[in-house]
């Protein structure tokens, strides 16, 4: 595949033609009319960019959704890790960096003393965590995996490797979610306003677009794949909008050079082979039945949950006045929350959402607050 | 807060309050009051001090003896002061190979002949193995004023020059590391600024180099002091290939990310063409832009640093709040 200059997905000569269809058509659509960037991805690359100030202006209304592993993973799995790290000795904790940050109440796992011989690594991808085991025999190596189904088949294959070369002191701390099912969660709770739906990019390279087909055939509402890049962007938004005018809903692919409709069926496979969906608790939205994942039992040698006995259910309740939970849910935009900017900001954050990068609070926080008023 | 963290040091907000909290209190006079690059002493005499401690030593296109010459340099450049001598203190790991000291040494030499300054005095410490990371170094600069800096005389209109492309040396000692597999080929700037010295006396107002926090953090804290909004337009902002790369790789915004050999500008108005044009025939200049201006957007408020994405688009910039990489200076 010849990938296209990235410089005309960011151009505002080809942004801006598209913003002021998007402007034509909204004008036309109950104002505002309220989208929801399912990714944290979109909800960063949105603020990013500044288009959320240029959306807003067209009288959209971008809602985040709960698509980002480090908001909805609740705090009962950052503490089974800091338990772990500061109680096995000989340990290596390998953790995507947003995951360390969290506030717990044993505090972030980033500022726990490990116990002898053990220590925090921060690491891009689990082949770094697995690398590692292989090197350091002596020590146990727990990878401690948070993601969707774009990091799911990495954490997979991984496990694999570990397999095939026999790398038994390595595990993995499992906080592996589905995107489809708390999409149907939030519909059935009819407590959302949500009125079409921007799906992420890269879970779909994996799930392919037939994952959300249930949307339009169940809730009505339209719906499109979209990348990352300002221009696809915009178009899966102009898309999303046209079924709207046309009461058509569909699942539209926005993200073609990307997506297909079928997904990946290598990593699908993968996925498969080694995990099996279960029920999972998620911050802010409670019980989803399968909406997540966990080890097959031919694999179950490689799962730190049972092989150091943790308990990732003990869930905690958020801090007194964080309404992560009602952002994750899209209602409530985070300047809107009594903490936002007062005592929760990313210097000392309150919440999860004001710790991952790709943070509905996180990114309101850095790109759009203004002094002394709300957000735009 | 009751431990040292590593963000501390990061370069952004949270040391720029670790300063007025804890330091400021008990330390400080009229000199230290602004926390000032340098000390502006009687007798139009500068003084500044920075410690070094980037791992590893060696990096493509420099190593921790070029990083603490040039950055003492920088320092004193900025300030509007000719460096003249400098101050050079070791404090080495037992168990360092002595060729590598001996490399260091090397480009200390050079690097101040280079930049014009004479080290004058130092001091050498040895440490037990494990009490430190094979060899940091802490260099003082003193400098002659020939100029003073003059953030109150900025006015709306005032443009900001960039003198070259942004995050080379974060990458080269990223890439040095070894870290996230990267292997991109790219340099760092570390380089003395004395160029930029000529430019205080033609009207520049102010300057700062581009260090830990990056632009964004230096031009936040620039903005914060002035009754005016601040623009700067991504699509004028200059960026090597490799970052440009690994910053969509690594999800990492060259706007926060270091350099040691960049500077950032305020010239004004009627000047800043020109000034530009004189910058850009220096080798160390050839890159550089005008990438924004004093007292715009129209909808902007005092105070505020805000960009215009190349989408067309408008955000606001925050300087850096927590740790971006540790170690690389």
């Amino acid at each position: 595949m010849k990938t296209p200059d990235i410089k005309a997905f960011r151009d505002r000569a080809s942004i801006e033609p598209v913003l002021r269809e998007i402007a034509r058509r909204a004008s036309r659509l109950p104002s505002p009319f309220r989208i929801m960037e399912v990714c944290g991805t979109h909800t960063m690359a949105l603020h990013k960019y500044g288009l959320a100030r240029q959306l807003a202006e067209t009288g959209l209304d971008m809602i985040s959704g709960p698509g980002c592993p480090v908001c909805i993973t609740p705090d009962g799995y950052h503490e089974a890790a800091v338990k772990l790290l500061t109680e096995t000795e000989n340990l290596v904790l390998a953790s995507f960096g947003d995951m360390t940050r969290v506030p717990t109440r044993v505090g972030p796992i980033r500022n726990a003393v490990p116990a002898r011989g053990s220590q925090l690594r921060i690491v891009y991808s689990p082949a770094e965590a697995l690398e590692e085991a292989r090197g350091h025999p002596e020590k146990e190596v727990v990878f401690y995996g948070a993601g969707f189904e774009t990091t799911i088949p990495a954490i997979a294959r991984t496990v694999e490797a570990a397999g095939e070369t026999k790398t038994a002191n390595f595990s993995v701390l499992g906080a592996l979610w589905l995107i489809p099912p708390p999409l149907r969660a939030l519909l059935e709770s009819g407590k959302t306003a949500v009125q079409g739906f921007l799906y992420p990019g890269h879970v779909s390279a994996v799930i392919g677009t037939r994952a959300y087909d249930f949307i339009p055939k169940t809730y009505g509402l339209p719906g499109a794949v979209a990348g990352f890049e300002p221009g696809d962007i915009v178009l899966g938004i102009l898309s999303v909008l046209d079924q709207a005018a046309s009461g058509r809903p569909v699942v539209a692919n926005a993200y073609g050079r990307v997506v297909r409709d079928e997904g990946n069926p290598r990593a699908l496979e993968i996925m498969d082979r080694i995990f099996e969906p279960c029920d999972a608790l998620w911050r802010g939205l409670g019980e989803i039945p399968g909406s997540g994942l966990r080890f097959r039992k031919a694999w179950i040698a490689y799962d730190a949950e049972r092989k150091f006995r943790l308990d990732v259910r003990s869930s905690a309740d958020d801090v007194a006045g964080c309404r992560c939970g009602d952002v994750l849910r899209g209602l409530l935009s985070p300047p809107q929350c009594p903490l936002f900017g007062v005592s929760c900001s990313p210097d000392s954050p309150k919440g999860p959402c004001m710790v991952s990068y790709e943070g509905a609070c996180l990114v309101h926080f850095k790109f759009a607050r203004r002094k002394g008023t709300p957000h735009v | 807060m009751s431990k040292i963290t590593l963000e501390l040091g990061s370069g952004g907000r949270m040391m720029r309050d670790f300063l007025a909290d804890t330091i400021l209190p008990l330390l400080g006079n009229r000199y230290l009051e602004d926390l000032p690059d340098a000390g502006r002493l009687p007798g139009g005499i500068i003084f500044t001090t920075d410690g070094y401690v980037v791992d590893p030593p060696f990096f493509p296109g420099g190593d921790i003896g070029t990083l603490c010459v040039n950055g003492t340099v920088n320092d004193l450049v900025v300030s509007g002061a000719s460096p003249r001598f400098l101050s050079l203190s070791l404090i080495l790991e037992e168990g360092l190979a002595v060729e590598d000291l001996h490399r260091i040494l090397k480009s200390i030499g050079q690097a101040s002949r280079k930049a014009g300054v004479t080290v004058v005095t130092g001091d050498t410490k040895v440490v037990r193995k494990g009490q430190g990371d094979k060899i940091f170094i802490v260099t003082s600069g003193i400098g002659t004023s020939i100029a003073r800096p003059a953030p109150s005389r900025i006015r709306k209109g005032d443009k900001i020059i960039l003198t070259g492309t942004l995050g080379e040396h974060s990458l080269a000692v990223m890439t040095a590391r070894g870290e996230f597999g990267l292997s991109a080929r790219v340099r760092s700037d570390c380089a003395p600024l004395v160029f930029l010295l000529p430019f205080w006396k033609k009207g520049v107002l102010w300057m700062r180099d581009v260090t830990r926090g990056g632009l964004a953090t230096i031009l936040s804290e620039l903005a914060g002091t002035l009754p005016y909004p601040v623009l700067i337009r991504e699509d004028r902002i200059p960026l090597s290939r490799a970052v440009r790369g690994a910053s969509e790789l690594l999800g990492i915004d060259p706007l926060f990310m270091a350099c040691e050999g960049r500077a950032v500008v305020v010239a004004p108005e009627k000047k800043a063409e020109g000034m530009l044009e004189q910058i850009r025939r220096h080798p160390l200049g050839k890159k550089a832009a005008i990438i924004g201006e004093i007292g715009h957007p129209a909808e902007g408020r005092p105070g505020e640093l805000l960009l215009e994405t190349s989408t067309g688009g408008l955000r606001l910039l925050e300087p850096l709040t927590s740790e971006l990489l540790p170690r690389i200076c």
